[in-house]
């Protein structure tokens, strides 16, 4: 699928036209992309209101200005480690459109005067990396060297820190944070991560200008984003669509609801679930009144029949399995919170199990080295909100979804896996 | 004194409450030894009156992982 057309009044920009990863396609329409100074880069950056696409939606050019002010030769790091289950966009875009990445790698890179860039890609996207990094090279196109760096399959390996640990050889396992890694980054050097599909943008942007960039999206959220549509839905895989779209675009995009659906989750498995409302807007404004964000453009959508807290407490138990090892609160409390949910799903019910679910919540939160336990907590908070009337079912032992009780019958939001997004092209070809 | 916020580096305190009681008036222990504030501050602020205190946890911290910080770190 993939090339599933984009919802009404969505601009396709990174997925328009699949060059399936070649070369002499991509210069044709594209051209070189253009050398820029920091400044340039970080006025372009301000003008289009670019934000990250990793997750935390933070303005490009802040990390970019701090990059720049900073002292020593800058590091760029592109980051396509994609660790989240749901989302797939990072793959897909590596795979039909590396060399809008690579070109915002260099432009980056160029403008801040480095001597290295990195790589920070999964496994299933190194090939596709190698292959356009290798014409690249030929085509003698690349002012700086970049080198590959393969990611471990772990959720928390995409997280800042744990990329700096990977790229200066280390266990890719996050920090304790003394320094912003703009100051003191890989081996020490003031160092740039952003998302790959950022950096695809940045190609776009560094040719057409701000102003055609904001021709997408809303006046406080500019630009498409890539989304990752799974679960209840007919043909699940990666859209592009322009901030602000409606839910009930996205999910279209993505062949329509394949049931009623009563719930989805944004974002991604640190974001937010919200009620199945068409109308709500996929923008930062309109999510915040749900505690939810666009993140990294996941969407989870979950069936009518579905039971929000079964599936709530399966994505807390695999997050719980996701902690890094290293920091108590998150060692302990995690599990913890995932098996008293866990126990809320279930219907194992004893007095004060959702206090002890906010409970174990405030404890862990900001009580480690990165973000994750925070992140879980905001899943996990916002499930308490959205599936109240279930919570409360629950605890009067009986569950509103018709149709399970236990895990194994509980229908399974499949993550988007490679089927979904290849088909039509055989492995062997990758 | 600019340095008035404790900052634990959970990647390497082990858990066995020594700060906490050191720094009773700030810390206690949580449900599994590890050092959590009273105040619900990631960074619990140290009052003046405590700050010796503070300073006799940080270096007695067997694993190193407490530190006087400023306002802002990396998140
Ligand atoms: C637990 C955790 C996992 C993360 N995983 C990823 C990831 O797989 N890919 C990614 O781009 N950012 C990930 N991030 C966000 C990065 O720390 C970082 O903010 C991002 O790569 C910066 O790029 P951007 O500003 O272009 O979004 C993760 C953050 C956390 C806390
Ligand atoms: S907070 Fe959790 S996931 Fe993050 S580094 Fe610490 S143990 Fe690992
Ligand atoms: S004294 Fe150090 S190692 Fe012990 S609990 Fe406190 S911070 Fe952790």
């Amino acid at each position: 699928m993939t090339t599933v057309d984009a919802p009404p009044g969505a601009g396709r920009r990174l997925l328009a036209g699949s060059t399936d990863g070649r070369l002499d396609p991509h210069l044709a329409r594209y051209a070189r992309a253009p050398r820029l100074t920091g400044a340039q880069l970080v006025a372009l950056l301000r003008d289009a209101g670019l934000t990250g696409r990793g997750g935390a939606g933070f303005p490009a050019w802040r990390k970019v200005d701090a990059v720049l002010g900073a002292n020593g030769v800058p590091v760029v790091v592109g980051n396509g480690s994609e660790g989240e289950p749901a989302s797939g966009k990072d793959r897909a875009l590596l795979a039909y459109q590396p060399h809008l990445v690579l070109d915002g790698l260099q432009v980056v890179a160029q403008a801040l005067g480095a001597r290295q860039a990195h790589l920070y890609v999964s496994t299933a996207a190194a090939a596709d990396v190698r292959r356009a990094l290798d014409a690249r090279r030929d085509a003698g196109l690349d002012a700086v060297p970049v080198t590959v760096t393969i990611a471990p399959d772990r959720f928390v390996a995409g997280e800042e820190s744990a990329l700096v640990n990977a790229v200066s050889g280390k266990p890719a396992v996050p920090s304790d944070k003394r320094l912003r890694v703009t100051e003191a980054g890989v081996n020490g050097s003031p160092t740039l991560v952003q998302n790959v599909e950022t950096l695809g943008h940045i190609a776009l942007l560094a040719r057409f200008g701000p102003q055609w960039f904001r021709e997408a999206g809303t006046s406080d959220e500019p630009g498409t984003f890539l989304a990752t549509v799974s679960g209840a839905v007919q043909a699940p895989g990666v859209v592009e669509a322009a901030y602000g779209v409606r839910l009930s675009d996205l999910v279209d995009a993505a062949g329509g609801p394949a049931t009623r659906l009563q719930a989805l989750l944004l974002g991604g498995y640190h974001g937010g679930w919200v009620p199945a409302l068409p109308d709500l807007p996929f923008s930062r404004a309109g999510l915040a009144p749900f505690g939810a964000t666009p993140g990294a453009g996941v969407v989870v959508a979950l069936a009518a029949d579905g039971c929000g807290l079964m599936e709530t407490a399966r994505i807390a138990g695999y997050l719980a399995g996701e902690v890094a090892g290293q920091c108590g609160p998150c060692i302990n409390g995690l599990p913890r919170l995932a098996a008293t949910l866990g126990d809320l799903a279930r219907r194992r019910v004893r007095p004060g199990l959702t206090a002890e679910v906010e409970r174990l919540s405030a404890l862990v939160s900001g009580r480690g080295a990165c973000r994750h336990p925070d992140g879980t907590v905001r899943m996990v908070r916002s499930a308490m909100r959205v599936f109240e009337a279930d919570v409360a079912a629950h605890l009067a032992g009986w569950c509103v979804a018709p149709s399970l009780s236990e895990p194994a019958s509980a229908p399974a939001l499949s993550s988007p896996g490679p089927a979904s997004f290849w088909r039509g092209r055989g492995e062997g070809e990758r | 004194m600019s340095e008035n916020r404790l900052h634990i580096d959970w990647t390497a305190c082990d858990g066995r409450g020594l700060c906490a009681e050191l720094l009773p008036e700030i810390l206690v222990e949580d449900d599994w030894g590890y050092p959590l504030a009273r105040s619900g501050e990631v960074r619990p602020v140290v009052p003046a009156a405590l700050r010796k205190n503070a300073e006799r946890a940080v270096d007695q911290c067997p694993a190193l992982a407490l530190r006087l910080v400023g306002e802002i770190l990396n998140r």
